[in-house]
This record gives C-alpha cells, structure tokens and sequence, in this order.
C-alpha cells in the first residue's frame, strides 16, 4: 500500500511540471501552431524563476518572471510561424538552442545559489485522508494550482466563446476570417500562452521542487511534454491523467530502488519512454482524428 | 521565408559557443601556430613545443563539484605557468566532440592536453593517436590494455575511495536509524569503490548500518536527485550522500528534511549549516602543476604520466581529500576518524583488507589479503560489499 502512495506522490510532485508545459501546448496546437521550443520556453522558466527569486527572495516574482521568459520566447515562435510563415519544426528547435545558450550564459553565476522557494504545505484535514492526503494535499502551492487550473482550461477551451475561437482556429481558421476576426491575433495569443505555461512548469522545477538551477536542467521533459498533448487528444483534463502517469513512472525507479528491490534501473528508466511509445500505438489512430485540422496540415507539410 | 529559422539557429549556437568559451582563451587561430612552431626546438618528447595547454570539462565549470575543481586546477596551471595559453572548454560531451575541441586546441598551439571526464577517454586516446608529439592526460579512467598506453598517453586519479570511506566512519557513527543512502549515477567501477569504501568504513564502527543506494541514470538531473532523496528519507534513511557531478540539489533537500549529508567533489558546509558532517573534495593543482612541468621538460616518456597513474594517502599525497567536518561530528568520531586516516597511510594499507563479503555473502576477498589500488580488482570492482542494498545494474 505504502509503495503506491509514494510512487503516485511522487508522480504528482514529479508531473507537475510537465503538466503546466503539456497545458501551455494544448491552447497552443488547438490554435494550429506546434512549438517544438517548449523544452526552451521551460529552460527559460526555470532560468528566470530562480534567478528573479534568488535575487528578489520572492518566488512569487521568480514566476512572474518565469511566465514572462517563457512567454517572450514563445513570442519569437508566433512571429516566426505566424507572421514570417516560417517552417513550424524548424522555428520550434532554433528557440530551444537559443534558450540553452542564453540560460547557460547567463545562468553560470546562479549555480550553487540558495533560495527559498516553494517547500510542500501539507493542507490541514486534507492531508491525513488516507492515500489521497499524501498524494494530493502534501504538496506545494504551485502545484494546488494546477489542480485548479487544468479544470478552468478545460472550461474555457470546451465552454467559452474564447475557446471556441481558439478551436475554430485550429480547425478551420478560414471560419474566423469570414466572421470578422483575426487567425493571427487568436494564435499570437494561445503561442504565447502557451510559452507561458511552459515557463512556469520550468520553474516549478528550480523554484519549488528541486530549488536549484543547473545548465539544460529539463534534460527533455519538455518533448515528453509535447507528446503528452498528441496522446491526450489536445484535452487538458487528459494532460492531467498522463502527465501524472508520466510522473508516476519517473518515480518508479528511486521508489523501487530505495526499497532494495533487485531491478535493472536501466530497464526501469526506460519505462517512461516504453510507455509513450505503447500509448501512442494504442492512441494513435484515435489521436490522428482528434489533431487540430490546421495542425494536420503542418505535419503533412513537413513530409511533403 | 526560410532564412529566418537559419538565421535563428546561426544565432543559437553563437550564442551556445560564447557561452562555453572561457575567460582564459585569448589565443587566436593566426597566430597560435607560428608561436608553436618557433617553439618547437625547446624540446623533444611529446608535450614540449608548445604554446597552449587544454582542459576540456563534460560539465559546467560551475558546478560546485567535479567539473568545478578540475577548472580551478586549469586556472592554477595557469597561474603557474604564465607563458603558457591555458584553453578551456566547459559542457564537451563524452562522444566525438571531444576529439573535434581537442584537435581544435592542438591547432592552436596545445601540445598538452587534459581529457577531465571518465567518458573522455576514447577521444583521448584518438586523439593520442593522430598526434604522437601531443601528451594527452586523462583524469579517472583507466587504460587495461598496456600495449595502449602508447608514448603520448596516460591516466591519472587520486584514490577517490579512501576519503569516502573515512566519511563512511562519520555517517557510521552518527546514524540513527542505521540507514545511510547513496545516489549515483552509473554503476562504473569508481562509483562501486566510493559505494563500497562508504559501507565499509560505516560497517568498521556501526555494524549494523547499511547503505541504500539509487542509480539516477545521469550525472546530473535534479528532478532525479530530488526525487531520489524523498525515496531515501521515506524509507527512514538519515544520512545521504551522493556521486554526482552536480550536487547541491541532493545537499539542500537533505538539509531542508534535517537529515545528514556527507559531500562529493566539494566542500559545500555551507549548502547544509546543520547537517553536513564531513565529505571529500579535489585539490587538482598539485598533481596538474608535475603533469604539466614534466610534460614541458621532455620527460613525459616513460614517467610515471605515461601509464595508470594512481596516488593515494600511502604515497603521502591523495589530490582526493576530506572536507572539514560539520558542526554535530563528535571529537570521538574525529579521533576514530584521524586514526583510521593514520592507518590507511601506512605502506600496504587498503580500504578493502578481507574479510570482505559481498551482497550473496560469499567472501570475495579472504582474510589477511587486501585489493590495492591500480588493481584491475579495483578498477574493475563490480559487486556491491554486504550491507549495501540494490542491485547494480550491468
């Protein structure tokens, strides 16, 4: 029993992050735009949150700060993609390059800093229910929000007219022109949203879980991100689910190894991957038919 | 159209280099050469004639730990050797990069060469290869064919084990609970030495302490370390240590829980005012500073350099050594500590004196025998001594 709940804390603690970036790049590919750079707008997130909260002693600001990184660098995206209609893959991975130079250039002489971040509140009442507490209510504040965010998007994106332009803008964006409104406005605002999620999911990892900043400190999470959107059908209630089942198989292998299990950790950190893989083969077909009609049009660009 | 997404990755990896570059690199690729080449009657032998010599990092030179003191060791050669350009180049991946940075450094004047990471080895010895008038020096692995260690090429390493197992004595000794934890990256033979020396020297005065390990499969993910620490305390561990490049994410976790730590690579006290105990640390400069002098004298042939270079606290002088204690070490701990030191610095001693089990029980290494280190038995250990908890992985 007592295993399970460390592993999906774990997975809870752990998926977070790839959650606030999984979210961000829902609005964004319901608009019809793919930002490969969310591993970059996560590095600038991270970069920047720890660096504004070691500088200021606010977490608070360090994700101000992390929401405007990563914002600005998805900014460059949209103008790149939306306005220059520049090629999405291509546009997506120079961002992340430029964002692993700029944090690690500037982000030298914040290694080693120490900072008070946000540590785990465990919810009075809430947190003594037995399984869930520990899972759910011993977290930290970054992390209840996510519990409320991920519904609200899931609102506004199903049940607003906001979201329904959003939508029509990734189905069929020719739908928006002809009632009056703007495909580039409506895709500025999801990439850049989107950019902001990210940047905030990179500092729920220097800011509140690991509390510290290292060079390239995502090493790929933001991929794993990325996939997460293709196989929870561009559904944000569905990025919950995987990106804690995601988190869950991350905290596997120390759970496990902790315990003095006789496994193969190598096989144990191939499990994250293994399970994209499967999901994708087993989503797949269903996956194909929910993609944003203007998504698909970029995918089949790319292999003509 | 297109131009834009190039002109985004030209600018990308400019800014990449510019951030990679060091601050000591001031040569430039005109004049390098002809510097050299004026040079070059000095001396003969490879590592003479030469106006440069490189360092090359896997990791940030940032790092508070491997990579950290293998650049202050670059910036004291540089110090002592103000004739000499000293390149560095910090985040050179273990593949066919490092050949690529070297052979860039040679062509600007380097005739010594310093490969600081396990997995530079290869490049290394490539490298050595193409030019046999370049001394190339690799920090911590080890070359078991002798017929490959050509005139141009050796290792070296301090005995990394001997100050682990002295901060084994400390977690030992102040353990509650009687559970130590250890997370490392890969299970190389280097890490099963420290792994080992850590249990063993908890074991010499808290035989019922064990050391549960975890393997983050990465020299430095902190999402990982994080995650590993919560397993650790969660199965009631209350001393952690670590073989990581980058350390301070374990440290500030463990402080922050009150549990214990003991440090790699570099003292970081001051990560964890109230839990750290004591740690092991690099003091390169010395032995950095002899490479390089013999190199430059001509003498790098046949020296000490051109092979498995190993030094440990029986030779007098272990660029290994431990970090200053915390402020809960108990005076009895200390002496017990300064006798076990006393000890392993006698002609013979060893870390690992049988007898030793290992995981199954069965004595790997008898009664009145002892591994010593440059041993193959060392620097191929792959076996877990008793108490040690976890499978390693191969």
């Amino acid at each position: 029993m007592n295993i399970f709940v460390d592993i999906l804390s774990g997975g809870v603690s752990g998926g977070t992050s790839i959650m606030y970036a999984a979210l961000g790049e829902t609005v964004s590919e319901r608009s019809g735009v793919i930002n490969l750079g969310t591993e970059g707008c996560m590095l600038m997130g991270a970069f920047s949150g720890f660096a504004v909260t070691s500088l200021t002693g606010s977490p608070w600001l360090g994700i101000l700060a992390a929401a405007a990184a990563g914002g600005a660098l998805a900014l460059i995206h949209a103008i790149l993609v939306v306005t220059r209609k520049s090629n999405q893959f291509a546009s997506g991975l120079s961002l992340l390059f430029l964002a692993l130079g700029l944090t690690a250039l500037y982000g030298s002489g914040f290694v080693g800093q120490q900072i008070n971040g946000f540590d785990p509140i465990a919810i009075p009442g809430l947190s003594a229910i037995p399984i869930l507490g520990p899972v759910l209510f011993d977290q930290n504040i970054l992390t209840y929000l996510s519990y409320v965010i991920a519904p609200a998007l899931w609102f506004v994106i199903f049940r607003t007219r906001i979201g329904l332009m959003l939508r029509t803008a990734g189905e069929s964006a020719e739908v928006l022109t002809v009632n009056g409104y703007s495909i580039a406005k409506v895709r500025y605002i999801a990439v850049v949203t989107g950019g902001i999620f990210a940047g905030v999911g990179g500092a729920y990892l220097s800011v509140a879980y690991s509390q510290s900043w290292f060079e390239n400190m995502i090493v790929g999470r933001g991929f794993i991100a990325v996939a997460l959107v293709v196989f929870a059908a561009w559904d944000p209630l569905k990025v919950i689910g995987g990106a804690y089942l995601f988190g869950s198989a991350l905290a596997l292998s120390p759970v496990l190894q902790a315990r003095g299990y006789e496994i193969n950790q190598f096989a144990l950190d191939m499990l994250p991957f293994l399970l994209t893989l499967v999901l994708l083969v087993f989503l797949g077909r269903r996956a194909v038919d929910s993609t944003p009609a203007e998504l698909r049009k970029v995918f089949d660009n790319a292999r003509a | 159209m297109r131009r834009i997404p190039i002109v985004g990755a030209a600018i990308a990896a400019a800014l990449i280099f510019a951030g990679c570059s060091s601050t000591t690199d001031t040569t430039t690729e005109s004049t390098a050469p002809t510097e050299a080449a004026s040079t070059a009657a000095a001396g003969s032998g490879p590592g003479t004639g030469g106006s440069a010599i490189g360092f090359i990092f896997v990791g940030p030179k940032t790092d508070y730990g491997y990579n950290q003191a293998a650049y202050e060791g670059s910036q004291a050669v540089a110090a002592a050797f103000p004739d000499m350009t000293v390149l560095t180049q910090e985040n050179v991946p273990e593949d066919d990069n490092a050949y690529r940075v070297m052979e860039g450094m040679i062509s600007r004047g380097a005739k010594i060469l310093f490969a600081t990471s396990y997995g530079h080895l290869q490049a290394a010895q490539k490298i050595a290869a193409a030019h046999p008038d370049v001394a190339v020096v690799q920090q911590g692995n080890y070359i078991s064919d002798p017929k490959a260690i050509t005139p141009n090429i050796g290792t070296y390493f301090g005995t990394v084990y001997e100050p682990v197992y002295l901060a084994g004595i400390a977690a030992g000794k102040a353990t509650k609970s009687n559970k130590l934890g250890y997370i490392y990256a890969f299970p190389i033979p280097q890490t099963v030495n420290n792994i080992n020396a850590f249990e063993l020297g908890a074991q010499s005065v808290n035989p019922k302490a064990t050391t549960s390990t975890i393997s983050t499969s990465s020299w430095c993910d902190p999402q990982k370390q994080k995650a590993a620490v919560d397993s650790l305390l969660k199965q009631g561990v209350d001393v952690i240590t670590q073989h990581q490049d980058c350390t301070d994410t374990i440290i500030k976790a463990t402080e922050a829980a009150g549990a214990m730590t003991v440090g790699y690579h570099a003292d970081a006290s001051s990560l964890a005012p109230k839990g750290w105990l004591t740690g092991s640390q690099w003091n390169w400069a010395p032995l950095y500073e002899d490479i390089v002098t013999t190199a430059l004298a001509g003498k790098f042939t046949g020296s000490e350099y051109n092979a498995n270079f190993r030094v440990g606290l029986q030779d007098g002088s272990n660029p290994f050594e431990q970090s200053p204690y915390g402020p809960t070490v108990t005076d009895d701990t200390k002496t017990t500590i300064s006798a076990a030191l006393d000890n392993l610095s006698s002609p013979g001693a060893s870390v690992f004196t049988g007898p030793i089990k290992d995981q199954s029980g069965k004595i790997v290494v008898p009664a009145g025998t002892s591994l010593q280190y440059g041993d193959p038995s060392i620097e191929g250990m792959n076996w877990f001594v008793e108490g040690v908890k976890g499978k390693l992985a191969q």
